[in-house]
């Protein structure tokens, strides 16, 4: 439960709180990437902590993403833990290679003699024509790897808590941040705050149906959820916050007690997280389910630039209510609301271009 | 391109040049109404160096770029309208609308794309290379880059690959001393020059004011010429300044990331006025004679607008075309 004696925050200075916080209990921790230190920091998410910290410890980085990742994970080695963080998770694509082979691999092949305590934030690009490569949500990638933790929180409590716990596991965690939930607000505890990784969290309570979502559609759920409620349909919602490791237990929980399932992914639905969730339900739940489960998540095609190409090119609320119904054999369907402003920004708050 | 463009070879930078910054000025005003709805990096200040360059190729030359792309679209020749209609994500987009500012093409001019992630037209650029000499053309590939791309593992794997091949490729190097917010001292040792950098994997290479049009064609014409002949890949380094914001269509000299002085000194450098005044002596060339480019310009860009305004939005059912050949 929120605690609502806590300061209010948005995401984005939760993050920069976690990270200030993680700094002051470890003098040894580094935080760098490309523009950490500019007049902008990465969206704020860095405000004051080369100040703070110096340059030793926050710095701005070349355009070289292979080898700093890679000189994360020797410094890691070396006892020095880290933040690094990429405007995109396209650009973050250059250090692939040191992310699986040698990141997640280390432990692992060397007989568990070192870990690689590293901490990736990668931020996901949506609308004002972000396109073909600047807006994937390639979670599923990351979370295909074994020796990697993939973290995907929805509001600012969590992106703090999430964070911090990230920073002090023993394991490289790849740390995704939704631009669109940047200015979400909460109340966020002060200190030293973690949330577990690796465990989902239920937000709404229901004995309809079950949604799993990640990043920025369990805003999208819960609208829908509110949605539904309206036609006396109850959901749970699950957030998954960690996509790798899964937190099957909550998932088949709740699959148990509804029969039914939409699992929600934020990236395309071949080889996904949803289509993971939708594989385990049924090996492991076939008897209990009371109709096919279902995926929601992107159409199989790059993101096109075009304002008018994006037009409901990602779920939202109402496709989401919209599914239920159809699942549920329902003959309501939802139109999202005219008026409610162009589809390809967040609110009033994001000005483009980037 | 309009009937005014002058033939005269001096004349003809300055047009271009002209026309190049009009059409991003154009672009800087009308963005703010929110309908060309992307990421856009406009060239205004780094004209010199995009249109000596080209202006050193021949049409069946290919070019690649970077996210910063529409001063060398332009310059090779590429389509305005078809440009424009990009930006305002219309199906009559040279990209069809899928692309946006950041992926830029002219197949009729030798524009082979541009793309949004840093460095990663390197190889391609020099894979083209390879493949006019395999095809036994004489052909010269021009890739366009930052000083922020010398920074990718990508460059040196490509430029290597050049040099081991002999390819004939033209790296150039617009130095704006900039990526992002980030001045070039906080991400390359303070000191060592990009050309002298690359002379050592062992590309030909040499640095020039990038402002300074006339220049930039000269050097260029001679290093295409050596290029073509079988003389191996080389990089030139030219020096120039960014004017305005690094992403969107306002100046944010507000944020104090660049002396104030730094930035005085360059724009009083503009390109444009540099090579008016080379031209002051010219018989071809008077006040009049700018001031009738700038109406003629101005016509064809408003058109341009007008056309790329029009055009029809590409059809939602088309939206999943071309995600296979
Ligand atoms: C691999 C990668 N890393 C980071 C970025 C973000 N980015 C976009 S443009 C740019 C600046 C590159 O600087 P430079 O090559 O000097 O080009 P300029 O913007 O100065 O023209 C950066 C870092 C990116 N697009 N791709
Ligand atoms: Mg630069």
């Amino acid at each position: 439960m929120p605690d609502t004696s806590a300061p209010q925050l948005t995401f984005v200075d939760a993050v920069r709180d976690g990270i200030d916080v993680a700094m002051q209990l470890d003098p040894h921790m580094v935080c760098y990437g490309l523009g950490a230190d500019d007049p902008k920091r990465i969206f704020g998410s860095m405000s004051g902590l080369a100040e703070k910290y110096g340059n030793t410890r926050v710095f701005d980085a070349p355009t070289s993403e292979a080898a700093m990742t890679g000189i994360a994970i020797g410094a890691a080695l070396r006892g020095v833990r880290s933040v690094t963080v990429h405007q995109r998770l396209d650009f973050f694509l250059l250090a692939m290679d040191q992310l699986i082979n040698n990141a997640a691999k280390w432990h692992f092949m060397f007989g568990g003699q070192r870990s690689v305590p590293i901490v990736i934030r990668l931020i996901l690009g949506r609308g004002w024509g972000q396109g073909p490569t600047h807006s994937q949500s390639l979670h599923s990638w990351f979370a295909h790897v074994p020796g990697l933790k993939v973290v995907m929180p929805t509001n600012a409590a969590d992106a703090k808590g999430l964070l911090m716990s990230a920073i002090f596991d023993p394991n490289p965690v790849v740390f995704m941040e939704h631009r669109w939930l940047h200015q979400a607000v909460s109340n966020v505890p002060v200190g030293d705050y973690r949330v577990p990784l690796g465990r989902a969290h239920v937000l709404r309570q229901g004995g309809d149906i079950t949604l799993t979502a990640m990043s920025f559609l369990v805003p999208e759920a819960l609208r829908a959820a509110t949605m539904l409620e309206g036609l006396g349909i109850k959901c749970d919602v699950i957030d998954l916050c960690t996509v790798r490791p899964l937190d099957w237990e909550t998932v088949s929980k709740s699959i148990l007690k509804t029969g039914r399932l939409l699992a929600l992914d934020s990236g395309w639905l071949t080889c996904s997280v949803a289509s993971e969730i939708v594989a385990l339900a049924c090996e492991r739940h076939f008897r209990s389910l009371r109709c096919a489960p279902r995926r929601a998540g992107m159409p199989d095609h790059p993101e096109p630039t075009s304002f008018e190409l994006t037009k409901g090119l990602h779920p939202s609320a109402e496709s989401i209510a919209n599914d239920v119904c159809d699942m549920l054999e329902l003959p309501q369907r939802f139109e999202i609301a005219a008026g409610s402003g162009p589809h390809d920004v967040p609110g009033a708050w994001f000005k483009g271009p980037f | 391109m309009t009937a005014g463009r002058p033939n005269d070879p001096s004349l003809k930078l300055l047009y271009d040049m002209l026309r190049i910054r009009m059409v991003e000025e154009a672009i800087a005003r009308e963005y703010p109404k929110g309908e060309m709805r992307c990421p856009v990096h406009l060239s205004i200040g780094q004209e010199g160096a995009a249109v000596g360059i080209a202006s050193a190729l021949e049409t069946t030359d290919l070019a690649v770029s970077t996210h910063r792309a529409h001063a060398h679209y332009l310059a090779k020749g590429g389509d305005l309208k078809r440009f424009l209609a990009e930006l305002f994500g219309k199906d009559a987009g040279c990209s069809r609308g899928r692309g946006g500012s950041m992926h830029l093409i002219d197949l009729s001019v030798g524009f082979e794309g541009s793309t949004a992630i840093v460095g990663s037209t390197l190889p391609v650029g020099v894979g083209l290379a390879m493949g006019s000499k395999i095809r036994g053309e004489k052909t010269v590939t021009c890739i366009f880059l930052g000083d922020g791309a010398i920074e990718e593992g990508v460059f040196y794997e490509s430029a290597n690959f050049a040099v081991v091949r002999n390819l004939p490729v033209l790296f150039a190097c617009e130095n704006n001393s900039y990526s992002v917010y980030s001045p070039i001292n906080v991400r390359q040792p303070k000191g060592r020059k990009i050309h002298e950098l690359v002379r050592a994997i062992g590309l030909k290479t040499s640095s020039h004011d990038g402002n300074d049009v006339g220049g930039v064609t000269a050097v260029t014409r001679a290093a295409v010429a050596e290029i073509r002949a079988g003389g191996g890949p080389m990089l030139l380094e030219f020096a120039t300044y960014r004017w305005l914001e690094h992403c969107g269509p306002y100046p944010d000299d507000n944020l104090g990331y660049r002396p104030e002085a730094e930035v005085a000194a360059w724009k009083a450098r503009d390109p444009i006025v540099v090579a008016s005044a080379q031209l002051a002596d010219h018989p071809g060339f008077s006040a009049d004679v700018m001031a009738r480019w700038r109406s003629e310009i101005e016509a064809e860009v408003d058109a341009a607008f007008a056309f790329a305004r029009a055009a029809a939005w590409p059809a939602q059912t088309t939206r999943a075309d071309f995600v296979y050949a």
